[in-house]
């Protein structure tokens, strides 16, 4: 019987500072063991549990796209006993990976269709795994835009990809900061919801929008997209909730009958709508 | 189905002639209550409780549990890397295990053997385990096994159902496990004649009869999930609760739990523990909100568990098997026999509603 | 009793009704023998419910924390003791407070009845005796036999704070030495302590119902739960099992009314308030303290004066 509570070993192989607080750091890990790698089968929109012996686990949005071999990717912020003691390892460590866990973005159901993707703070981590892969399968998506936002320029997550996605003519890109004194600032200046009103496509049936944001974004986002003509199904949500196992064992990240780690952690606005609003 | 004639004078000395094949564990009587616990060296069972004061979960799914061991010694080469202990699980032997505590295992297996993934701890020492029930035939007041998908003479999670009559334990066989432990035991009298068959089933109606307590959940399964949960009665149901995880470790279906490392020195484990949806830390964020911070939201999760999502999950009744301990041991008398009969009234309220 | 659940009915209502409470916090009729349950009437036929007697035992002053409504309170004498506690504490205001004020016999102990008989099905507080009614069987007690431990050794069975009085005062019995059980521990060996505390508290499932049955324990995370750092292991180490009892105990130091919601609370029967009354003869010996007796004096753990007994540091 496969243990699935039995990380698969893995080695730090590069870290990056991501914003200007040093609160958010992007860890690039590489298997231990290379068959460990096919068998960590993933879909962008899942994530795992990083696994610290010693301190315990955490989980963590996948920011890696499956199209980007060699390696997984996390963002990880600093807010808690393991995400602390993460943040001081160094290239070289040894920890754990447990996954892939959980649901995806809902692929198949988006082919051929135009996906908006909204994100806000550091939430962007599944956003930019969705990316890549949409840029890898190109022509098997419509219309692809974008809105990421954060407080400042230096608090965005992955600003050379998000300079060179702002270059190319097959996605479109709208970049917001809350506000900014830099002269040089070239993108939006505004609020995730508000960019969103002014830049987001109409919503028709052929038009999905995914949303990862802070609650407070998502609280004023989802009125923009509702104006804007979006089916609560075609709205589609990533949910966080304190989390143990990740295999929908353990008990706790329920929602109704659901399980975010299992059931989730995507999940369509609709669903929510028919759902307790515990998260 | 096979009935097994053991003489009560027998007993002992057949329980010891399994102890070099089994680990054995059974009721036993200390500090002014009963509790399951390893009867070493020739220990006997004490077969005169109602129940055990802790349910017989524990055997099966420790308090505390080691999943894995690690060392933080740069000098070994598998530092920092989680090894799995020996999987140790003795073949183990439950004597006196009450119908309604075995039924729970199947309950709490369908979360445990999940289709995706199987929890190889739990199910391997529920394998490992041979479940040598005791009829009930003196029911508690706050049981209510028989509306709870049970009764006291229910055999369906056990491997052996024992019914005491007078000086004889009349077995009846219900799995391959239960005979060969029976064999071991070196008990092999048949007595599969008419009489003892007439002799059980009138014991069964009898303590069957016994059982004073009930409840309804025949609404429970059609009911809306969102008319249960916002019905108007939770914050009156919640107002004594105190949020102690009493009912919680009590319950044998209970199952929720937390994993933590606990480490000394270089070397640690990393464990797993009963948890509890009663505490307010079981839900907080690392950004310090929490889905189900206030007390009520707790107390509703507790019920809504048991009797509405996991139904409907599985679609194979209520998690609870009518033992009535959270009833006994809560300590504010938070009474889940009265609270499934408001959940039951709202979601025959909505259905009315809605038709 | 009868005439106790008459007036603190008929003082409910009224103070319903004249709007100087919002609520009244008191006991309903339980749902097994020996348990009533609180719970909070916010109209005339809420208070209807309401029951006194023997079976009252939890502490309702754990009801009032951070409350910011005018509440009507039922209150005995360790109830009222505790309140004061909370009112010293800043938990709640005097003023937020309508205190129904119960002289009180003290509480039947459940888990002694339901040890000595088997099948109870009821038990009724008729005043000085007690009847216990089983399937097949029917005996007469005399309820000082049946009382709580701590309830036996009760020296303030009176309100020490009460807006209204339900019935006159009982009489404060004074030949009673509420410390014994403490002294026959003080007087064991070191070996002999650590083995009864071992053995004390080998069953305990840490599911911290005494924790929550206190007014005392309202830390908005209690030391058990902090994560970071975490102080305290989560599994059964019996390291973990002593640490949080004891320091429990320690933070009850000068708090503690011995009202026995802790012990009352346990599932697997431990005592704990052997710790508890330790460190209350201890600052009893120490300060002339008792807990919760006046609104006026600061209690000694939150004071300094130039001539407190220091003799303990060494």
């Amino acid at each position: 019987m496969e243990n699935p509570y039995l990380p698969y070993p893995v080695r730090i192989d590069n870290i990056i500072t991501e914003t200007e607080d040093k609160n958010l750091k992007t860890f690039k890990f590489v298997f231990l063991n290379p068959e460990d790698e096919a068998k960590f089968d993933y879909h962008a929109g899942q994530f795992a549990e990083l696994s610290i012996a010693g301190k315990g686990e955490i989980p963590i949005g996948i920011a890696s796209s499956p199209t980007e071999k060699g390696f997984v990717m996390f963002t990880v912020n600093k807010v808690g006993l393991v995400s602390s003691h993460l943040h001081a390892m160094k290239e070289g460590d040894i920890m754990g990976i447990r996954g892939p866990l959980g649901n995806w973005f809902p692929w198949e159901t988006l082919k051929g269709k135009n996906v908006v993707i909204i994100g806000g703070g550091f939430a962007f981590t599944t956003l930019r795994a969705s990316i890549i892969h949409m840029l890898a399968h190109r022509d098997q998506f419509g219309d692809i835009t974008v809105v990421y936002g954060a407080r400042t320029p230096g608090m965005l997550l992955y600003r050379e990809e998000l300079a060179q996605w702002e270059k190319r003519d097959d996605i479109d890109m709208h970049i917001t900061v809350d506000s900014t004194d830099d002269p040089d600032w070239k993108y939006n200046t505004g609020f995730v919801p508000t960019i969103t009103e002014q830049k987001a496509p109409p919503g028709d049936e052929n038009t999905y929008a995914i949303i990862c944001g802070p609650p407070i974004m998502i609280k004023f986002t989802q009125p923009v997209l509702d104006k804007n003509g979006y089916h609560p199904e075609n709205m589609i949500m990533s949910l966080e909730n304190r989390m143990k196992c990740g295999i929908g064992m353990c008990g706790r990240c329920n929602v109704g009958r659901h399980f975010v780690c299992k059931d989730g952690p995507v999940f369509t606005l609709g669903q929510l709508n028919r759902m307790p609003k515990e998260y | 189905m096979k009935i097994i004639n053991i003489n009560k004078a027998d007993w002992n000395t057949g329980l010891k002639k399994t102890a070099d094949g089994y680990r054995l564990i059974g009721p036993v009587m200390d500090q002014g209550f009963y509790l399951f616990k390893p009867l070493e060296s020739g220990k006997v069972p004490d077969m005169g409780f109602t129940n055990t004061r802790l349910s017989a979960k524990g055997i099966i799914y420790p308090q505390s549990q080691t999943l894995f061991n690690y060392s933080l010694d740069p000098n070994r080469e598998d530092h920092h890397l989680l090894t799995e202990p020996e999987d140790a699980h003795q073949l183990t032997v439950v004597i006196g295990i009450r119908p309604c505590d075995a039924a729970a295992f199947v309950q709490v297996k369908r979360n445990f053997d999940a289709p995706d993934y199987q929890d190889p701890y739990w199910l391997s020492a529920y394998e490992n385990t041979v479940l040598v029930g005791l009829a009930c035939d003196q029911p508690g007041s706050t049981c209510f096994c028989t509306t709870a998908g049970g009764g006291p003479y229910h055999e369906d999670a056990l491997d052996v159902l024992l019914v005491d009559e007078d000086d004889q334990y009349l077995a009846r066989v219900v799995s391959e496990k239960g005979a060969a432990f029976l064999a071991k035991a070196g008990w092999t009298e048949t007595a599969d004649n008419d009489l003892v068959m007439k002799t059980i089933a009138t014991r069964k109606e009898a303590a069957e009869n016994r059982i004073s307590s009930t409840i309804k959940t025949n609404n429970l399964a059609d009911a809306e999930t969102m008319a249960i949960y916002d019905a108007p009665f939770w914050d009156d149901v919640a107002f004594a609760c105190i949020n102690c995880g009493t009912c919680t470790y009590l319950c044998p279906t209970c199952w929720c739990f937390d994993i933590q490392d606990e480490t000394h020195g270089m070397s640690g484990q990393r464990m797993r523990s009963w948890d509890s949806c009663m505490f307010p830390l079981f839900t907080l964020h690392g950004s310090g909100h929490n889905p189900r911070g206030q007390k009520v939201q707790r107390v509703r999760q507790r019920f809504m568990h048991k009797l509405k999502y996991y139904v409907d999950k599985y679609e194979a009744g209520i998690q609870c098997v009518g033992c009535g301990r959270c009833v006994d041991q809560c300590p504010v008398n938070i009474d889940i026999r009265k609270v499934c009969e408001l959940m039951n009234n709202a979601g025959k309220q909505s259905v009315t509603c809605a038709a | 009793m009868i005439g106790y659940i008459d007036k603190i009915k008929q003082i409910s209502k009224q103070i319903l009704e004249d709007c100087k409470v919002d609520m009244v916090i008191g006991f309903r009729r339980g749902t097994v023998p020996m348990m009533n349950e609180p719970c909070v009437a916010k109209t005339e036929d809420d208070v209807d419910q309401f029951v006194w007697d023997g079976h009252c035992g939890i502490n309702l002053a754990n009801y009032l924390m951070g409350r910011k409504e005018k509440i009507g309170i039922v209150a005995k004498g360790c109830d009222t003791r505790n309140i004061v506690t909370h009112i010293i504490e800043n938990k709640i205001d005097r003023d937020q407070l309508y205190i129904i004020g119960v002289p009180c016999k003290g509480m039947i102990d459940r888990r002694q009845v339901n040890n000595r008989f088997e099948g109870v099905r009821e038990v009724i507080d008729q005043g000085d005796t007690v009847k216990i009614i089983g399937a097949d069987f029917e005996e007469k007690l005399d309820k000082t036999d049946l009382l709580q431990s701590n309830c036996a050794t009760c020296t303030h069975p009176n309100p020490v704070i009460h807006d209204e009085l339900v019935g006159d005062p009982v009489e404060v019995p004074t030949d009673i030495d509420q410390w014994a059980d403490v002294r026959k521990i003080e007087a064991m060996s070191t070996e002999d302590k650590w083995g009864y505390f071992d053995d004390l508290l080998k069953e305990c499932i840490r599911c911290y119902a005494c924790r929550n049955a206190c007014p005392l324990c309202y830390c908005p995370t209690c030391f058990v739960d902090e994560s970071t750092p975490q102080w305290v292991g989560k599994s059964q180490d019996p390291i973990d099992v002593r640490t949080f009892h004891f320091l429990r105990a320690f933070h009850c130091a000068g708090r503690c009314t011995d009202c026995g919601a802790c012990e009352r609370a346990c599932p697997v029967g431990i005592n704990m308030r052997v710790f508890t009354q330790k460190l209350e003869k201890d600052c009893y010996d120490l300060y002339g303290w008792e807990a919760g007796l006046t609104t006026d004096v600061r209690p000694p753990l939150d004071t300094y004066r130039a001539d407190d007994p220091e003799e303990f540091i060494k």
